[in-house]
């Protein structure tokens, strides 16, 4: 009886262990290398759509200091930690960036990317809450660079600069 | 054959036990050692013995990065991503913070936190570059765990005289 017990608690802790090492393998995989992310909003019009994308992103090259002007980022908004966002890196550490301050104005200004820092613009500049308004964000807020899109089926394929 | 299965077990072995420590580093806790005297005395008291203070961080509070008064946390630094602080917060969104060594009295922005070392003679800290993003933190330090003579939690502990002053000229 004892052994019988003793089999189904080996049994048990077997199986336990399976989920916990299948469990942390999900956890690398999201985490360092590539992860889906359904992103949804006007701010990345008409690159992403509307009502809601699936992507695909890889979390290699952002930690390998790899990515560049024009690329899909997911940066941790500086406003809510919370929240994630998607937008497109516009300037790099010490570039030189001008924009208008409202979207149908002519009033513009320039700034210098500081050490460090990226800044990031939605590619629709009339709906679009980013560096503009919260000015250049650390590069240890990017969470990863987006390059695939799996849905809708009619835009299946890579994504990243133009 | 035999040392080619014993190879291949051990690498199986070393992988599973990668992702587990990569797993349970990046949810629930790590070790880290402080470096420099920038949180002295709570860290490294004393600046002439070559040992560094080892703490317990945990990550549960990256959740929904929740954070109050007083706690020291690990963050990557907002000029070099690669760099690791440990620093305690000192302000939260909302608050009224005056900078060290200057009249000027800055309002911390919605998603910041406005950070400061427990030594101020040799600080990089907000009054350096300003507040630092929430997304930015990387733990929360508990416990020092290393030397043993001065294994115990980290209080939290708020300077009075950095935030309060400020309010009252404010009410």
């Amino acid at each position: 009886m004892a052994g019988q017990w003793r089999s189904v608690a080996k049994d048990a802790v077997d199986r336990l262990l399976v989920i916990a090492k299948f469990g942390c393998f999900l956890h690398v995989t999201t985490n360092y290398l590539c992860s889906s992310t359904l992103v949804h909003g006007p701010s990345m019009l008409p690159t992403l759509n509307l009502t809601g994308d699936v992507v695909i992103a890889e979390h290699v090259s952002h930690r390998l200091g790899k990515v560049s002007r024009g690329d899909l980022v997911l940066v941790r908004s500086p406003e809510n930690p919370r929240k994630i966002v998607t937008k497109r890196i516009v300037g790099m550490e010490g570039d030189r960036v001008s924009f208008f301050l409202d979207s149908h104005g002519d009033r513009y200004r320039t700034a210098v990317v500081p050490k460090g820092h990226v800044w990031i613009q939605g590619d629709n500049v009339y709906a679009s809450n980013d560096s503009r308004h919260f000015g250049p964000v650390p590069y240890g807020l990017i969470q990863g660079k987006v390059f695939f899109r799996v849905w809708p089926p009619d835009s299946f394929g890579p994504l990243g600069r133009d | 054959m035999g040392t080619k299965n014993v190879l291949w077990n051990c690498s199986k072995k070393a992988f599973t036990f990668g992702l587990i420590g990569l797993t349970v580093s990046d949810r629930y806790g790590s070790i880290a050692a402080v470096r420099g005297s920038s949180m002295s005395p709570t860290f490294n008291p004393d600046t002439r013995s070559l040992t560094d203070d080892y703490v317990l961080v945990e990550k549960f509070c990256l959740k929904n990065y929740k954070f109050s008064h007083g706690d020291v946390i690990v963050f990557s630094s907002p000029t070099n991503h690669k760099e690791r602080h440990i620093k305690r917060i000192i302000g939260l969104p909302g608050d009224w913070i005056g900078i060290r060594h200057s009249s000027d009295v800055l309002r911390i922005p919605e998603g910041h936190c406005w950070v400061e070392g427990d030594n101020p003679a040799s600080s990089m800290d907000s009054n350096t570059f300003g507040p630092v993003p929430l997304g930015l933190a990387a733990g929360r330090v508990t416990h020092v765990v290393w030397p043993p003579q001065r294994i115990g939690a980290v209080e939290r502990r708020v300077p009075e005289e950095r935030i309060s002053s400020h309010l009252r000229d404010f009410h």
